[in-house]
């Protein structure tokens, strides 16, 4: 099994309003799949998280420090980032 | 802002790479835009330094010629439209602008995404596509201790498992829709692509334990609100295995949005090309999978020949026709070793979601006539991914084709496209809406 190599900074960052500690660098849809919440809400109300991690599905958009329609996979994490479920 | 390149290449995978390298090194100045935060495409995506990748050599190799080379990189630029003849425009996600390209050669190296199928709870999070899940390790996401399924079809499922298996996944099962007497035949051919059938065998190694499932599909995702469990057929009888992950991808389909947006001829759902890789504008270039499934190696040859042809040498790219065809020969005998069963167009049920921005549902769908229809009807494919996701699997299912592409090729905010002056708006344009 492959050991991350060590000291990595962790920083943290708001996921619906809550603190979490994320590694630096991991990309924000990461945040959304550790903690088991949702990126966006479907237009029929289902909750999705990422499909296809390259930027191309759009179903892991969520809110980026106020802006929506980001896409979480290709939006690294920064430290104080304000990551929200779209609605 | 407007930059200019002799030599333009879209798409920083292992064929833009080679082919920057070959244009720059012959003396031209040569810009390679790409929409990912680094270079290295799908195949060769870098990890964060949290989720670092096992070191591969080609890729090293690829990447140490090109910073070696006097061709420039920009990343995180989505190209979006083509306002005019030998100028694109790109989104900068980062900084919500729209920047401008000139050039004189253009280059596509546009590469392939997964082919997704619907089948009842696959919008269920906890399903991913197969690269994508891995993708998604590679950007941070831990799936130490999770029992994942991998399913699908193509050789991608391998390799997709063996990385998750090294970054503590438990893989429970790999199932492979191909069946045993489709696959023979490929894998008899591999012995002529000596390096290919070495790192299939060591995949298998480090399988070892994992049950490789041929002629055998996922026919249902289970769970209430996210994953739980994921049903499988032989055809004969179905099972479930309980999971916390399902990796499932139907092999590629090329991205040929760029190309077509630009009037390049398509040939049966990918871009034709020239034996100098040129399309049927003169100065318009298209290299790796867009012009067929062929995988890493065919990618590199064509993007150095590309490379070369643009900078007009053409001699030395003859020299490398043979190997080309040859790579691509092996990108043919996948089609056919992987070619999808019928029994997966009829794996979604009524109310299963095909196209996942709009949500709308098998149901909607089966007595449309056309993409056109569908879409002027449903809204199917008119969401964010334009069709992305839902364009290959309702051309699955019903046989229609995506007809017309227009630009924005990508959502763009209206922020980026009126003046700074203008109060900014990150309003999704609704020029996405193309039918």
């Amino acid at each position: 099994m492959r050991k991350a190599p060590a000291p990595l900074r962790q920083i943290t960052v708001w996921l619906n309003g809550n603190s979490i500690a994320v590694m630096e660098g991991a990309m924000a849809s990461s945040a959304f799949l550790a903690a088991g919440i949702p990126c966006r809400i479907s237009v029929d109300g289902e909750p999705r998280t990422a499909l296809c991690g390259m930027g191309i599905c759009f179903d892991c958009r969520a809110t980026v420090d106020g802006v929506a329609h980001r896409r979480t996979c290709q939006t690294p994490c920064r430290e104080g980032m304000r990551i929200e479920t779209q609605r | 802002m407007t930059r200019h390149a002799e030599v333009l290449i879209i798409g920083a995978g292992p064929a833009g790479l080679a082919a920057a390298t070959a244009a720059a090194n012959a003396g031209a100045r040569v810009t390679l835009l790409d929409d990912n935060v680094g270079p290295g495409g799908q195949i060769w995506r870098g990890g964060t330094p949290c989720a670092a990748s096992p070191q591969n050599s080609a890729r090293e190799t690829a990447l140490r010629e090109f910073r070696g080379s006097k061709a420039s990189l920009l990343t995180g630029r989505r190209v979006a439209d083509a306002p005019e003849p030998h100028v694109l425009r790109a989104f900068v996600e980062e900084t919500g602008i729209v920047e401008s390209f000139t050039w004189d050669r253009l280059i596509l190296a546009t590469g392939a995404r997964e082919r997704f199928l619907p089948f009842p709870g696959w919008t269920l999070p906890g399903v991913f596509g197969a690269g994508g899940l891995q993708a998604l390790v590679k950007g941070g996401y831990s799936v130490e201790g999770k029992r994942v399924v991998v399913a699908g079809t193509g050789p991608l499922l391998l390799a997709v498992a063996v990385h998750l298996q090294q970054y503590g996944a438990k893989v429970i099962t790999v199932a492979e829709q191909a069946s045993l007497r489709a696959l023979l035949p490929f894998a008899v051919k591999l012995s002529s692509h000596p390096g290919k059938l070495v790192q299939g065998a060591r995949y298998r190694a480090a399988l070892r334990g994992v049950p490789y499932r041929t002629g055998c599909w996922p026919v249902s995702a289970e769970g209430i609100d996210r994953l739980t469990a994921v049903r499988l057929s032989d055809g004969k009888k179905s099972w479930t295995e309980a999971c916390d992950l399902l990796a499932c991808g139907f092999h590629l389909v090329p991205n040929t949005e760029l190309a077509s947006l630009l009037g390049c001829k398509l040939v049966d759902d990918f871009v034709a090309v020239g034996p100098t890789q040129q399309t049927s504008i003169e100065s318009i270039y298209c290299v790796g999978e867009p012009t067929g499934i062929a995988g890493v190696d065919a990618a590199l040859i064509q993007g150095r020949i590309a490379g070369l042809a643009a900078t007009n040498k053409t001699e030395e790219a003859k020299t490398l026709f043979k190997k080309r065809d040859r790579e691509q020969a092996f990108g043919k005998r996948l089609d056919r070793a992987f070619a999808l069963r019928a029994e997966l167009r009829s794996l979604a049920q009524p109310d299963t979601i095909v196209c996942r921005c709009e949500d709308v549902r098998y149901s909607q769908l089966h007595s449309q006539q056309s993409w056109t229809d569908a879409k002027l009807q449903t809204r199917c494919g008119m969401g964010p991914c334009q069709g992305r996701v839902c364009g290959p699997a309702v051309q699955t299912l019903f046989g229609w084709r995506n007809s017309s592409i227009r630009p924005p090729l990508f959502p763009i905010p209206l922020s980026a496209l009126v003046p700074a002056t203008t109060p900014a708006s990150n309003e999704i344009t609704q020029l996405q809406e193309t039918v």
